[in-house]
């Protein structure tokens, strides 16, 4: 065709694949929506603005729900609790399980033997299970469920951070540093530490998306987000019950499909980016 | 001679490894030492327990190991010393130099910062600025062009030869009197090796450094070290002064490892070599620990083990000594 000669040949570089350019769009919008949901649409989510469970239209494009809320405004403002609680809950999990990771393949021995014990006895349950009891005794709330699970995850960073100190640690250049006299401090956080992030922080993007997945299962069963919040588990728990009302579980349904793909896309190009034998 | 102790001593150091009881020592007694600004040079085959007995001379064994016998620097016991003096001697009294300059240097951190480190933690009430000149300087030293440039680029942006430079920029960059270089050449090519020991010993010379050369190559001792101590399984076998241990050899070993430098100027099928290999830890053969792969061995290498013969400037451990392997038959 000529018209392809009409534009510039489009170049892009080798690590920016095509699903990594979608993950990275995907999750553009939504932190756009986190940013901007009350000017994206004209309602507010907790308004009661047409009649209950109208069908998608020109005026509601997710139709409403039982109460007659607007459900496209209450996806977009959903992003405000979901991402802020998952990103929330993924660095309080990636600090104390990378500091206490660290720690245990550092140190070794006995202080070793605890934190790993302890990483067993959490990874033990599914982690389903362990937030729901929890959540659960710590009452419902958006607060508390993510106390949760910051308890589930915090062992996955701790296992990986301690397999990755033990080989950065018996590098030569670990040696080298002892050898010229550096203290143990300065082994660890200046020569161990900054080689041991990477699959962290692989690891860490994919699990926004697992953490805001069970933030959303957790709110569905009643733990997590307390009725009139916007929140995507409880969105869907309600739309459950309105089972000829599709449209009421389908915004909240295509937001965690999108949000989790996006993140798990992103997750993936990182790792190829940083780990090129996986190529 | 002067009655000053000798700047390192080493006196019947043994290192073992151990699991469940059970040691095998890979370091079986050596003792050796290095007056101020003399180069020893310790030559061996790999797994001989030349770098496993430096480093544990240092505190650096293993995990798991275990230390025993007298390392003594300028009179003072280190052996037994705890960690936080130790750690004050490596890098400023003692250096060392590591075999590989790549992994050797940490990937994340420029070569400026590594060697301001080398300098701060000795150093830490030296300003940042004076510390950044110090390292410039340093780099200078080791005829690195453009120094300044240089400091803030990574060690993957440096050839392996540039990169051992920097590697002797840090060990010499509090004044040490001791250096201990861990066959600091043998990643190199040729003739980058070449560069680099005229680097070591032109510092070595001007800066007056005791040197621990640990090589295989004897033929980097020939034109750097004073003296020679010749390491098999665990043991030195033969100690003597360079130009002597060539001209004289008194092991079978040490004739052998002569006898295996190729000699440019004979045309020759094959290049000599000693048959075998060195005992596996925990394995050794009864009697002479080369008596397997000796030309020479008689039934009393494979019965006692040699003692240590010979004046005291030109030793060596085997049962025929000095003699030639005709007389030994």
């Amino acid at each position: 065709m000529a018209a392809t000669t009409a534009f510039p040949r489009m170049t892009r570089p080798r690590w920016l694949t095509f699903p990594l350019l979608i993950g990275i769009l995907l999750i553009l919008f939504w932190l756009i929506a986190t940013v901007a949901a009350p000017w994206m649409t004209g309602y507010d989510p907790l308004d009661m603005v047409g009649r209950r469970l109208k069908p998608p239209s020109w005026d509601h494009l997710l139709g409403t729900d039982a109460l007659g809320r607007d459900v496209l405004t209450r996806t977009l403002h959903g992003a405000r609790h979901s991402i802020p609680i998952a990103v929330t809950v993924v660095a309080c999990a990636v600090a104390i399980g990378a500091f206490l990771g660290a720690l245990a393949g550092f140190l070794g021995g006995f202080v070793d033997t605890v934190i790993m014990r302890l990483v067993d006895v959490t990874l033990s349950f599914p982690p389903m299970l362990l937030a729901m009891a929890v959540a659960a005794s710590l009452g419902p709330g958006l607060g508390n469920a993510a106390i949760a699970m910051v308890i589930v995850w915090w062992p996955v960073y701790a296992r990986l951070m301690r397999a990755q100190v033990l080989e950065v640690r018996e590098r030569e250049h670990v040696e080298a540093a002892i050898a010229s006299g550096a203290t143990q401090t300065r082994v660890l956080t200046r020569h161990i530490l900054p080689l041991c992030w990477t699959p962290v922080l692989i690891s860490a993007t994919m699990d926004l998306g697992q953490v805001i997945l069970l933030a959303a299962s957790l709110s569905f069963i009643g733990l997590g987000a307390t009725p009139p919040t916007p929140e995507w588990g409880s969105m869907i728990s309600d739309g459950a019950s309105q089972f000829y009302s599709w449209w009421v579980a389908l915004g909240p349904g295509l937001a965690i499909l999108t949000i989790v793909l996006g993140f798990n896309f992103i997750g993936d190009g990182l790792h190829d980016y940083f780990d090129p034998r996986s190529k | 001679m002067n009655a000053a102790p000798p700047l390192f001593e080493v006196r019947d150091l043994r290192v073992a490894f151990g699991r469940n009881g059970v040691f095998a020592e890979a370091v079986r007694g050596v003792s050796l030492h290095v007056n101020h600004g003399e180069v020893l040079g310790i030559v061996g085959e790999s797994g001989s327990g030349k770098s496993v007995g430096m480093l544990a001379a240092l505190g650096l064994q293993p995990e798991g190991a275990r230390v025993t016998g007298s390392v003594r620097f300028k009179g003072q016991e280190l052996v037994g010393l705890p960690r936080r003096t130790l750690r004050h001697l490596r890098g400023s009294r003692i250096a060392m130099i590591f075999q590989d300059p790549l992994s050797s240097l940490n990937p994340v951190m420029t070569i400026g910062d590594q060697i301001a480190e080398a300098v701060f933690l000795h150093n830490p009430d030296m300003s940042r600025k004076a510390v950044i000149e110090r390292a410039t300087d340093l780099l200078a030293l080791v005829s690195i062009p453009q120094p300044d440039r240089r400091l803030h680029q990574f060690p993957h942006e440096f050839s392996g030869g540039m990169r051992q430079r920097v590697m002797i920029a840090m060990a010499v960059a509090n004044d040490p009197d001791l250096l201990i270089a861990d066959e600091p050449t043998t990643a190199l090519d040729v003739t980058v090796q070449a560069q680099i020991m005229e680097v070591l010993a032109d510092l070595q010379a001007r800066l007056k450094l005791g040197l621990i050369l640990i090589t295989h190559d004897l033929g980097v001792l020939a034109g750097h070290a004073d003296r020679v101590a010749v390491v098999y399984a665990g043991q030195v076998v033969e100690q003597a002064g360079v130009d002597d241990l060539f001209a004289r050899p008194g092991h079978p070993y040490t004739r052998g490892l002569i006898a295996s430098i190729p000699d440019m100027t004979i045309e020759r099928e094959r290049l000599f070599s000693i048959d075998g290999t060195p005992p596996a830890l925990g394995r050794l053969p009864v009697g002479c620990a080369f008596n397997p792969r000796c030309i020479a061995a008689q039934d009393i290498c494979r019965q006692t083990a040699p003692v240590t013969t010979g004046a005291p400037e030109h030793t060596a451990a085997c049962h025929f000594a000095f003699q030639t392997v005709e007389a030994a038959r």
